[in-house]
């Protein structure tokens, strides 16, 4: 007979369930994560801001890298990505206040909340370019 | 504490297929997590093909059917069969349920997955460890707490109104599916109480007999003990009796800043 890998004891070390690897993702789940990583982001854009408004304050050719950079299409990639991470965070932040006051947690009101706030942050991140665009073009 | 990939001897590897007896009808696979803790080798999957067209309905029922006919030491934890003890909360396609009550119909595709319940120190197959869980039950002392004496010549009497706050609440079998389906609990379950638990917890908050809510919010005003929950929701997702744990544990929180 083959000698067993078990320890001493005869019990080996009992293996953990898989998680993660199995667990389906929902909108529950999806939409929470969602916003700890928007919100990650969003620090990093904080930087970014800082660093634009110093180029302001550097002079004249220090700001005009900065606009280099952030008209590039990297540039504008990083900042629509901001910016719909500036509303989704802040539209799931006010259903995190609803739900604090004990409203709106039944599941048909989560989904429908949660549908509701992602395009409510898809809508402002548009609304928010054209103006942005029109304005800068114009 | 996050963890995303599994210890090295939790990986799970491809084990055995079990064809179906010929003359079979109504096919379907089941791919059903396995663990022998005596071999000490990791957990695998084995697939088993069952005739439905021989096979109760429920998720359970093709489980027996497998245990009886194909693989006897295949093994899992059942007793009541209609959803009210608890005993065989698995992770089924993806989600946590009561084997029991999950018709086999109800999921799709060609595959029906089975783990036991997520995140847990597992003992044999689809048999988690519940110790932790139940000790975390006993530290919100779930019985009805009272100095004042009992009315001489009735139980403690409650109104409609007072017994309708138990509605929602009393109804919790303990099976964990919300517990292990929240991510929050899986990184955390050492010292986060998790939604059974905490649902548990505010069923005695809410009693108008017990007179012991200021004691009993003390325990839980801690960092870990509540505030783990970030209302993620899985646990009303998933639950398979339709309890709201996610709202419970908004309650207590509201309990907590309206007492300041």
């Amino acid at each position: 007979m083959k000698p067993s890998k078990a320890k001493a004891g005869g019990q080996a070390a009992r293996p953990m369930s898989p998680h993660l690897q199995v667990y389906r993702p929902q909108l529950t789940s999806v939409l929470s994560i969602f916003h700890r990583l928007t919100g990650v982001f969003l620090a990093s854009g904080a930087a970014m801001l800082c660093w634009w408004l110093l180029a302001a304050a550097a002079g004249p050719d220090y700001y005009a890298d900065a606009m280099w950079f952030l008209t590039s299409w990297v540039g504008y990639a990083l900042l629509f990505a901001w910016t719909f991470s500036l509303f989704y965070h802040l539209c799931n932040g006010v259903r995190h206040l609803f739900w604090d006051v004990g409203m709106g947690l039944s599941m048909r009101a989560t989904y429908a909340s949660g549908a509701l706030m992602v395009g409510a942050a898809m809508g402002l991140t548009g609304l928010s370019w054209a103006i942005g665009l029109a304005v800068y073009f114009s | 504490m996050v963890e995303f990939v599994l210890p090295k001897n939790s990986r799970v590897k491809t084990g055995k297929h079990h064809a179906a007896a010929d003359g079979a009808k109504k096919k379907r696979r089941f791919k059903i997590y396995r663990y022998d803790p005596d071999s000490g080798e990791n957990p695998r999957t084995d697939t088993y093909e069952i005739d439905m067209g021989a096979c109760g309905p429920m998720v359970l029922d093709a489980l027996i059917k497998i245990k009886n006919e194909v693989d006897a030491t295949l093994t899992f934890r059942r007793s009541c069969r209609e959803g009210i003890c608890g005993s065989c909360a698995m992770n089924i396609d993806g989600t946590n349920t009561l084997a029991c009550i999950k018709p086999v119909e109800e999921v799709k595709g060609d595959e029906v997955k089975i783990y036991p319940l997520p995140h847990m120190s597992v003992i044999k197959d689809l048999v988690p460890d519940m110790t932790h869980f139940y000790a975390q039950y006993a530290s919100i002392e779930p019985w009805l707490k009272a100095d004042s004496p009992a009315p001489a010549n009735s139980e403690r009497l409650q109104s409609p109104e007072d017994r309708a706050k138990l509605d929602g609440l009393y109804e919790c079998i303990l099976c964990a599916c919300c517990s292990t389906s929240c991510p929050s609990y899986w990184w955390n379950s050492d010292r986060y109480l998790g939604p059974a638990i905490l649902l548990q917890a505010y069923r005695w908050l809410v009693d108008s007999r017990d007179e012991a809510k200021g004691d009993r919010l003390d325990m839980l005003e801690d960092p870990f003990r509540v505030y783990r929950c970030h209302t993620i929701m899985n646990c009303a997702r998933t639950c398979p009796k339709g309890l709201n744990p996610a709202k419970a544990i908004a309650e207590i929180k509201k309990m907590m800043v309206l007492r300041r």
